[in-house]
């Protein structure tokens, strides 16, 4: 079991600063918002890649998913999709304060369960698939749902669909979904951490380090993983919805399922923190989120060359990531005590410590 | 829809342009595929960039055209560049990989894609191109079916091209320390094979047969720096479809995914083009786990 042996104030530090920022900086609210949103995903995708050992190429169709359900059921409250949709964006709903967070509720509550539905038929669908074969087949659906969203009418098909504009002004917009975008994530971390100190924990850690000794031992995998994937569908969702709403346009190829940004962006955060950690996905994410919202406008489009750089040189000769390499530094001060006869591997990164 | 479905069983000529369509293109998803199969049975690498390549040799070869060298004339130098390319990838990142956990590989070779394609975009831009081979079109059946003459062509150097690579493979030295390696590594380097040197050719072969498929598609297709993608899951498809190491069976997924493609185009209209190849890769992989499941295995 991981014992979280973070100290009080961290978390405390962590609230703090997360409820003064936008005041403090207020023109760097939208991508303090999205720094949110990416711990979000690190620690989603922590959750399947780094604790389970199956690594998706494909969260993000949960976030797709999410955005698309949640923007159908929002216009489907006032109007009719189809016609809405067939518009193209000629007219865009405009609602009252009450209406508009009404309709945006029930929308991330139904991006929710409709990602959870999705993660139950994909467990069944994928999870006889293992290694490569699994990164290949999550990246099959990601890359499938884009197209068919695409070629899908109803929904707007290429065009997109417009979201129901916000009511109020601009800057309080941003502050709103501020806020959303920091309770998400804190409660996305809350739920994981509280998770990964369960007998849960250890039984997907046990899937992750050998599947079939952990079948043998008599934990149902298929169970376990269905519903570590579906933990992870129901948090993408409700941050797909919310996304959706603050763009104001749900389209499919930069959007909503943006593969090769959002999608690569999980798993290299998570590598880059050390996966199968709790803190690993938040330090990867704030420590890539930074990097490149200060480096990415520099580089004068050689920027995705340094993103595909990153992941190799992250993936081929820094694979421990962060937290790995501090706990193999300093293992002491994560609780973990190596015992020199046992430990033969170098790249043990002592999980089954504590 | 059911209209197209109509016009295909009122004139069935037209299934023979979808056909030799089809397999027209296949022929060049079979080269891609190869390659693939040849670098995952001996190496154990994924190579997720295997379609970046194909791109990578196409505009090579729309790059020299530019200068007046014909296509076809431009596939020896292309390979040989791409083949010295792959050298170099090897040496300085799929090194570090062989013999790492699977999705090493899998982020690694996706990140080389990533590389790639922003590359070629900031280096030709994001246009589609084709590289202008200037044959002749013929009409068949008054109209309905047409042939390209370079289609033909491209078709013929394939066949070329796939036999060379199977009488190397089959004959020579190399060809044979290859298969060795593939067979049992530890056995080869036993035996005195320099497993190093061989893991850097299959590589660097790959990159050669990819660049070589690269020029045919910008010959009768088109190219830009992001269709790479599709052309790697359609090499998954084929490979994952045939298993490795059975070159018949590559040839005949190659040969089913392209026509499955144009019929696709033809009936679903033309924007399912691109879904056919990604949809059929989790049909496949779906029907190999309940294939697997028979015998309660999982697709490793």
């Amino acid at each position: 079991m991981q014992n979280d042996r973070t100290p009080l104030w961290l978390y405390i530090a962590i609230l703090a600063a997360g409820i003064v920022a936008p005041f403090l900086f207020p023109a760097y609210i939208n991508q303090i918002a999205f720094l949110w949103l990416m711990v979000l995903f690190a620690l989603t995708w922590d959750l399947v890649g780094g604790q389970m050992g199956y690594n998706s190429l494909g969260n993000i169709f949960y976030f797709g998913a999410g955005m698309y359900i949640s923007a159908v059921v929002q216009v489907a409250m006032f109007t009719d999709v189809g016609t809405y949709t067939s518009a193209r964006g000629g007219e865009q709903l405009v609602l009252g304060y009450l209406d508009y967070f009404w309709s945006f509720g029930l929308g991330i509550i139904a991006a929710a369960i409709g990602c959870v539905l999705f993660a139950l038929v994909f467990s069944r669908i994928m999870f006889g698939l293992r290694g490569p074969y699994f990164a290949i087949g999550t990246l099959g659906i990601a890359l499938a749902a884009r197209e068919l969203a695409g070629t899908w009418e109803w929904i707007g098909g290429g065009s997109g669909i417009a979201m129901p504009v916000y009511p109020g002004q601009p800057d309080e917009k941003s502050l709103v979904f501020y806020g959303i975008f920091f309770v998400l994530a804190i409660l996305t971390f809350m739920c994981v951490r509280w998770l990964y100190s369960t007998r849960f924990a250890q039984a997907i850690n046990a899937i992750r380090d050998d599947e079939t000794k952990a079948e043998a031992m008599g934990i149902h995998t298929l169970r376990h993983k269905t519903v570590a994937w579906s933990i992870s569908a129901f948090f993408l969702g409700m941050s797909g919805a919310v996304f959706g709403n603050l763009t104001g346009f749900v389209e499919p190829l930069e959007v909503a399922f943006p593969t090769v940004t959002f999608g690569i962006f999980m798993v290299v955060m998570s590598l880059l923190g050390g996966k199968g950690t709790l803190w690993g996905p938040v330090i990867g994410a704030t420590l890539f989120h930074v990097i490149k919202e200060v480096t990415w406008t520099y580089l004068l489009g050689w920027q995705w060359v340094a993103l595909g750089v990153l992941i190799i040189v992250n993936v081929v000769f820094f694979q421990q990531g962060i937290m790995g390499w501090m706990q193999t530094r300093w293992p002491e001060r994560f609780g973990i005590t190596v015992d020199a006869s046992m430990s033969s591997r170098r790249d043990n990164k002592g999980e089954t410590g504590a | 829809m059911l209209d197209n479905l109509n016009l295909l069983s009122l004139a069935p000529v037209l299934n023979v342009q979808l056909l030799l369509d089809g397999i027209f293109v296949g022929a060049i998803f079979v080269l891609a595929a190869y390659g693939l199969a040849l670098v995952w049975g001996v190496m154990n690498v994924k190579n997720l960039c295997q379609g970046e390549y194909v791109i990578m040799g196409g505009y090579f070869a729309w790059h020299f055209s530019t200068y007046g060298l014909h296509p076809i004339f431009s596939i020896p130098i292309i390979a040989a560049l791409m083949f010295a390319m792959g050298w170099v990838v090897y040496l300085s990142i799929i090194r570090w990989v062989i013999g790492r956990d699977l999705f090493t590989s899998l982020l690694a070779t996706f990140g080389i894609a990533l590389v790639v394609q922003q590359a070629l975009n900031l280096a030709y831009g994001p246009d589609v191109r084709t590289a202008e081979a200037g044959f002749q079109v013929h009409s068949l059946f008054g109209g309905l079916v047409t042939v390209a003459e370079i289609k033909l062509i491209s078709f013929g150097l394939c066949i070329v091209l796939a036999t060379c690579v199977v009488l190397f493979m089959k004959r020579s030295r190399m060809g044979q320390a290859i298969r060795a390696t593939a067979q049992d590594a530890r056995a080869a380097r036993v035996m005195g094979i320099d497993t190093e040197r061989v893991y850097a050719f299959t590589y660097a072969l790959n990159a050669a047969i990819c660049g070589a498929a690269g020029v045919l598609v910008s010959m009768i297709w088109v190219i830009q720096p992001f269709y790479g993608v599709p052309h790697s899951i359609r090499a998954f498809v084929i490979v994952t479809a045939a298993g490795l190491g059975n070159l018949p069976g590559v040839i005949m997924a190659g040969f089913g995914l392209g026509v499955a493609e144009q019929y696709a185009g033809f009936v679903l209209g033309a924007e399912f083009q691109q879904a056919t190849a990604v949809g059929l890769l989790v049909v496949i992989l779906v029907w190999r786990q309940m294939q697997m499941a028979r015998y309660r295995q999982v697709v490793e």
